[in-house]
């Protein structure tokens, strides 16, 4: 089934992109902007139908690999 | 005295590396990332470069690889591991060294050389060494240490900070800092100091004509110190 992981840095991070795209937008005209944080979105299909083990299992490669946990946060969501 | 290069797909200071070690006495062997065992060495560098072209994290993917189970396994044991440039991003996502390295704090790669002031020389990288202050070269675009409130007191009570960015004159005020980098951190070691991660890149300064020759200081004192 397929499991969603959103990785997102942590509150007191710098986060230059943001930052930037934020100044973009601004430029842009959108001027109603407090913050833009960038993160990072992954759509897993995993080989196993039980969505418990399933989110067990996501959750696992984002502790251990797909978030380092200094300066990211990750959110699981069943999407299937 | 016997050294180690690990050659990850994408690393690019490998040679470089391989050929200051060289030049300063070390028997040096170039290790493979899909190997499981390493040679017998006194030292292992992880070298500068763009493993697995910077996916992910830069260094993520790199510290995930099959050598460096050994080359954890190594450190741990209280083995000499130093991690230049990219090296150091794989150091601290193995977990050797504490922090994090960002993106640049003004979204640049740079390219340039740096002064750096040696903090702490109670460890077999710097002991003797009778320079404070080395002129090395830069070239990164994920340099910015970072790390957590708790982790910068830890590091900063154990004297983790091996060099700072500064002027010629030693300065480490804010606007000597390349990068954004916490406290102008340009590398740190593990608590027992047996494992130094660093941006600058000592390998890029072994010869006068070419550059300068801080690099040389550093490689011939510590092949001393190994010996």
């Amino acid at each position: 089934m397929k499991i969603s992981a959103i990785i997102t840095l942590k509150k007191d991070v710098l986060d230059p992109q943001g930052k930037v795209i934020h100044q973009a937008l601004d430029g842009m005209g959108f001027n109603n902007v407090n913050e833009v944080r960038q993160g990072k979105y992954f759509e897993i299909d995993v080989k196993e139908n039980d969505p418990k083990k399933a989110k067990e299992i996501v959750e696992n490669m984002c502790s251990k690999l797909l978030a380092n946990l200094v300066i990211e946060n990750y959110k699981i969501i069943e999407t299937q | 005295m016997k050294s180690s290069v690990i050659t990850f797909p994408g690393s690019n200071c490998d040679r470089d590396m391989h050929v200051a070690l060289k030049k300063f006495g070390f028997n040096n062997k170039m290790v493979w990332h899909n190997d499981v065992e390493l040679p017998k060495s006194d030292l292992i560098v992880l070298p500068g470069g763009f493993s697995y072209g910077d996916y992910l994290r830069c260094g993520s993917m790199a510290s995930k690889s099959k050598i460096m189970k050994s080359v954890v396994n190594f450190a741990k044991s209280g083995g000499l591991v130093m991690g230049i440039c990219n090296g150091f991003q794989i150091l601290v996502e193995t977990g050797l060294v504490p922090g994090v390295l960002l993106r640049n704090k003004y979204l640049q790669f740079i390219c340039k050389n740096v002064y750096v002031k040696l903090d702490n020389k109670e460890n077999t990288y710097f002991k003797n060494l009778d320079k404070e202050i080395l002129k090395l070269h830069i070239a990164h675009n994920e340099g910015n240490y970072f790390c957590t409130k708790d982790q910068l007191k830890e590091i900063e009570d154990n004297n983790q900070i091996a060099i700072y960015y500064c002027n010629d004159r030693g300065s480490t005020e804010e606007e000597f800092n390349p990068n954004g980098s916490i406290r102008n951190i340009a590398g740190i070691f593990n608590k027992d100091k047996n494992v130094l991660g660093m941006m600058p890149h000592p390998e890029r300064m072994i010869d006068e004509s070419l550059s300068g020759e801080d690099g040389s200081l550093f490689f011939k004192n510590l092949i001393n110190n190994i010996k």
